[in-house]
Order: C-alpha cells, then sequence, then structure tokens
C-alpha cells in the first residue's frame, strides 16, 4: 500500500495505490487520522490505484468519516471501479458516500 | 475430489499473506480468473481474520486451511479449533442505515457470503468446519 497527499483547495487529497488488507488498514487509517490532526477537514479519497480493499480498510473509512463529522468535516471519494467498486457497492458505502466519477469533478465540492 | 493444498498455522495476522498466496496459487493452478481470485481472496481475508480476533481469547491457536477441487468447484475448508462460531446463522448487517448509526461489525461476513457461491459450516469434534465454495464460472 502506497499513499500520497496533496493540498488542494480546502482540502486534501489522498491517493491509496495497492491493497488495503487487515494489515495494511491500521497505517492507512492512522495516516488519515494524522492529518484530521494537523486540521484537514475535507478529504477526497482517491481510490482509483486501489487494487484490494477488505472490510477492514471499509472500517478505516467508516472511522474515519465518523470522526470527521464530530468536527464539521467530510470525505468525498472517487476512483472507485472494478473489483474495489464493487466492494463498496455491496456493502451499501455507495449510500452513505458521495462518489464522484473523476478527480475533477470531485474538486469542485471542496 | 482433488486435494490441492493443505497449510496449518498458528491464528495470527502474520501468517494472513501465506495464506492467502498459497490459496490464490492454487485457484490460479485451476485456472480461475481474475475477478473469481479477487473475490475468493476477499472472502478467505474475513474469514480468517475472524478467526484471528475472535476463535481464541485465551491461547494461541491455529487454523488450517485446505484447498480441494470437486466438480470444478473449488472448496476452500477452514478449520479451527477455537471457541464455536457459526457464522451462517447471522442475520444481514443493515446496509441502509446512515454514517452514524452505521456498524461495521458484521460486514466481513456479508462480504463472505456475497463473494463466494456457498458457505457451509458444522461443529465437529469441537473445531468449526467452515466451507466455502466457488463455481470457477458463474
Amino acid at each position: 500500500m502506497e499513499i500520497q497527499t496533496r493540498k488542494e483547495r480546502n482540502g486534501v487529497i489522498v491517493s491509496i495505490k495497492g491493497r488495503v488488507d487487515a494489515v495494511t488498514a491500521p497505517e492507512f487509517e492512522k495516516n488519515l487520522s494524522d492529518l484530521i490532526s494537523k486540521g484537514e477537514r475535507t478529504f477526497l479519497l482517491n481510490f482509483g490505484e486501489l487494487e484490494y480493499i477488505s472490510s477492514a480498510g471499509l472500517r478505516a473509512i467508516l472511522a474515519t468519516a465518523k470522526k470527521l463529522k464530530e468536527q464539521n468535516g467530510k470525505i468525498i471519494l472517487t476512483g472507485l471501479k472494478g473489483s474495489v467498486g464493487e466492494v463498496f457497492k455491496i456493502s451499501g458505502f455507495d449510500s452513505i458516500f458521495k462518489i464522484f466519477d473523476s478527480e475533477e469533478n470531485a474538486l469542485k465540492e471542496i | 475430489m482433488k486435494v490441492l493444498l493443505s497449510l496449518h498455522l498458528p491464528a495470527r495476522l502474520e501468517n494472513l499473506g501465506r495464506f492467502k498466496e498459497s490459496v490464490v496459487d492454487c485457484a490460479k493452478a485451476e485456472g480461475f480468473d481474475q475477478k473469481r481470485i479477487q473475490e475468493i481472496e476477499l472472502a478467505l481475508e474475513e474469514s480468517l481474520v475472524n478467526i484471528f480476533n475472535y476463535a481464541y481469547p485465551d491461547e494461541v491457536g491455529d487454523v488450517e486451511v485446505n484447498c480441494k477441487l470437486e466438480a470444478g468447484r473449488l472448496i476452500i475448508e477452514i478449520i479451527d479449533s477455537g471457541i464455536p462460531f457459526d457464522m451462517t446463522s447471522l442475520p444481514d448487517p443493515n446496509l441502509t442505515a446512515d454514517m452514524e448509526e452505521r456498524k461495521i461489525g458484521g460486514l466481513g461476513i456479508f462480504l463472505i457470503k456475497k463473494m463466494v457461491d456457498e458457505v457451509k459450516y458444522r461443529r465437529e469434534k469441537d473445531q468449526n468446519i467452515l466451507n466455502l465454495i466457488i463455481k470457477k464460472d458463474r
């Protein structure tokens, strides 16, 4: 798993590459909570290069989203496709998060 | 029935990778396509992580994973000697709850049921025996 972050407008874009499983999910979640500690409140998660996600990864996203909501922040998503997109759909996560078809369109939200 | 793999290791997260690689190699060798292999990997991870986290509250136990091929179907058999747990008896999680009410528990098990064609559970000689059955094409 590789995580890249980039500041853009009023938010931060977090691009996740590779695999988020039970082994790597804690590092993913820590990365996100560190960004919250640094004052970030608007997150765009780009999963365009994510190959695999399990419920441990979904748990990390949900925990972060709940934390952000308490502080009037938010998470939006882009790059969901293939089997990763399928996991989001099956889990019903596509109904609790705003999902955009491109980073460009998502950026208009932040 | 053809036995493709039998792997017996301590029920610890550090062994997740070895279990996954071995089962994925089996499925590949039997000609399962990439999509099915991803589904197999996810179902296996969710099943094993449950065992790692909950099967042995007071001790370190083992998990055994066997892969078999029967009539073109891959059967992944996962055996532990931990506390009895029948995932097939659990209700599905509420997938329409909004973010505040959404609980993550149960999601892993729901994913297993969706990824494979059939899940069978039995308790036998103080062991949990879980069978994940995957057809090559569906």
